[in-house]
């Protein structure tokens, strides 16, 4: 799989590029500015990109910003986003298109190896990778409102997982119950939120954020 | 048109005539008792009565200035001298308040002023109130009194000698001319009077300096109090979490060293323990970043942050932004901050299910506005988190206003004095 990779800061560019190809990525290019991202993302064509939010020359959030125009460019070009901070604004804005293929995690992930592999390849998939950090913010903030309580400690657990983007299998996995129980809650989930019930692990994080997203505008 | 224009001299008249009776009433009565209260000082008397007769003259004049204010858009700055808050009681007290207010410069100005306002002052009030009411005078001479005022002599009405019904619709035609000049005029020799009001009341530059030195003085105290508590806020937290934590990693690495051969299992468990803490290291090392100076707030500005920081409050906010750049850091930095304090103040005490924020800039002001639906009773105080903020706001001219009716809603303002670039 080809990455493109903007990290501004040496040491973790560097142990970036060493975990990926570990891996068995090949990284078509390891840039530090949002200039040289914006041209690497647009002449090299990579399966994925991982950016980070801040990056020369201002600073600031260049990078979500290259990111966010070039997905304008190629819609559904995966980006996973990394950031020193999770903020749900940013998670809202790269969500927005609905195009999925989007990865918005703390740098802290990035120790756990297995797992950030893992949602690298989720969003090079078209699939999602959303911090917990993001999600919990956003369950917290949910869980006053009605709908969400009546929801079971297990089926909010399966639902934060959900909201990260991962399937049915990864759940069962992790929750160390059988798939054919995650997807009955998950149904039961669907049912509570009023949500229809989609296979695509995409559309099924997007509906979820959609429909925590309501929540703020007070619908 | 002409309507409002008859209103407005009339109101102006009414004002005016008001005035010149409060103006000879007022004005002379504070100026005999502020006389006699110093004269008695000499025997001692005077110290007691002096600060309570200063203190009801200060009152007079403030509510002059409100007149002057309302009624012609005069406005007059206030130029007394704080009291100090640490005014000791009882009898040393009162001395001490007797000879503060007597140094005060702004005292003396209101003494002169209080000549001036009983002579001149009662001139300029009268005057608009003449010039409207004398043209009722020829009304009335028209209407056929005149025969009652020319029994010895033609009766003088302005320049006009009133002998006959002729003479008498002269003067009418006089008394129209000057209504219609009182018109124009009554409204603008009110604002004469106020002018010469301010030329007295107004704080002179030297004051306003004196003025601007204390408060200078003041907020700068207030920016390094705030500053310095807050650097050992920052290097408390760093000693007792992310260092500490970095410490207990060191620690942990070391004995895995050690065991890496003997204990595959032990080191095992350990490895995880230390990559926990630099977890831990790094989340609060991110908390702590945060409450210096936000990330969101760094990379887009204000208006961005709030809008990040309403979406991780636990009750509905709306958020509206007007502002077409960024303010300077410190300014952004400490409107955050104020804004971050008002909202976590709305959740906590409000009891409100909803509040708005609205920020914009104009006129070189920016301007926030919280408001929320919650129970009221705020209130700007010692001890409460609002007059941290106004203390926080003061450092850069900023003023912090509370309207918060028992029952709700409260509505906090902020206005920053700054330019965006």
């Amino acid at each position: 799989m080809r990455v493109v990779l903007a990290e501004d800061l040496f040491l973790l560019r560097d142990g970036l590029v060493r975990m990926l190809e570990a891996f068995d990525f090949e990284i078509l290019a390891a840039v530090e500015t949002g200039p040289e991202l914006t041209r690497a993302l647009a002449e090299l064509e990579p399966d994925v990109a991982v950016v980070d939010v801040r990056l020369p020359p201002s600073h600031t959030d260049e990078g979500l910003q290259c990111a966010l125009e070039a997905r304008r460019a190629r819609p559904g070009l995966p980006v996973l986003v990394l950031s020193q901070h999770v903020e749900q604004l940013y998670a809202r804005e790269l969500l927005a298109d609905g195009n999925g293929g989007i990865g918005y995690l703390l740098k802290d992930r990035v120790f756990d190896a297995e797992q950030f592999i893992d949602a690298v390849r989720r969003v090079a998939a078209g699939g999602t990778a959303m911090d917990p950090q993001v999600i919990s913010q956003l369950l917290s903030r949910r869980s006053q409102d009605k709908p969400m309580g009546g929801l079971t400690p297990r089926e909010r657990e399966v639902m934060e997982l959900m909201a990260q983007g991962r399937s049915n299998a990864a759940i069962a996995g992790q929750l160390f119950v059988t798939e054919r129980a995650v997807a009955k809650h998950t149904s039961n989930i669907f049912g509570k939120l009023g949500l229809p019930v989609s296979d695509d692990d995409n559309r099924r994080v997007l509906a979820v954020l959609a429909y925590l997203d309501q929540g703020q505008n007070g619908i | 048109m002409i309507a409002t224009k008859i209103r407005s001299a009339f109101l102006a008249a009414v004002r005016g005539l008001a005035l010149s009776v409060v103006t000879l009433a007022g004005s002379i009565t504070l100026f005999v008792f502020t006389v006699i209260s110093l004269s008695l000082i000499v025997i001692g008397i005077g110290l007691f009565t002096t600060p309570v007769v200063l203190t009801a003259l200060r009152a007079y004049a403030n509510q002059r200035r409100l007149f002057a204010a309302k009624w012609s858009d005069v406005r007059i700055p206030v130029p007394y001298r704080p009291m100090p808050a640490d005014l000791r009681s009882g009898i040393t007290g009162q001395v001490e308040r007797c000879m503060l207010m007597l140094k005060d410069p702004a005292t003396w100005r209101d003494v002169l002023w209080l000549l001036s306002d009983m002579t001149a002052g009662f001139v300029t009030a009268v005057v608009p109130a003449a010039l409207f009411l004398y043209p009722v005078e020829s009304l009335v001479l028209a209407a056929g009194l005149w025969r009652a005022f020319t029994e010895d002599g033609a009766y003088w009405y302005g320049f006009v000698p009133v002998d006959s019904q002729a003479t008498a619709l002269l003067a009418l035609a006089l008394g129209c001319a000057t209504f219609a000049v009182s018109l124009r005029l009554t409204p603008a020799l009110m604002r004469v009077h106020f002018l010469l009001t301010k030329s007295l009341l107004a704080p002179t530059s030297e004051m306003t300096l004196a003025q601007r030195i204390d408060h200078l003085t003041e907020t700068r105290h207030d920016a390094v109090d705030t500053s310095a508590a807050e650097l050992r806020r920052i290097e408390r937290d760093l000693h007792d979490g992310a260092q500490a934590r970095l410490v207990a990693m060191g620690m942990n690495l070391g004995t895995i060293e050690a065991l890496v051969e003997k204990d595959p299992a032990q080191a095992k468990k350990l490895l995880a323990m230390a990559r926990e803490s630099s977890a831990e290291a790094l989340t609060e090392l991110r908390d702590l970043v945060r409450g210096i100076h936000p990330p969101v707030l760094a990379e887009r500005g204000l208006g961005d942050a709030v809008r990040a920081l309403a979406l991780r409050l636990p009750i509905e906010t709306e958020v509206t932004v007007d502002l077409p750049g960024r303010a300077e850091a410190p300014v952004e930095s400490a409107a955050y901050f104020a804004v971050s304090e008002v909202l976590t103040n709305a959740v906590k005490h409000s009891g409100a299910d909803r509040v708005f924020a609205d920020m914009h800039h104009a006129d070189g002001m920016l301007r926030i506005a919280v408001t929320d639906n919650g129970q009221g009773g705020a209130a700007v105080g010692a001890g409460s988190g609002l007059s941290g903020i106004e203390r926080r706001l003061g450092t850069f001219d900023g003023i912090l206003a509370v309207s918060s009716p028992a029952g709700g809603p409260t509505m906090v303002t902020m206005e920053i004095p700054c330019e965006l670039f």
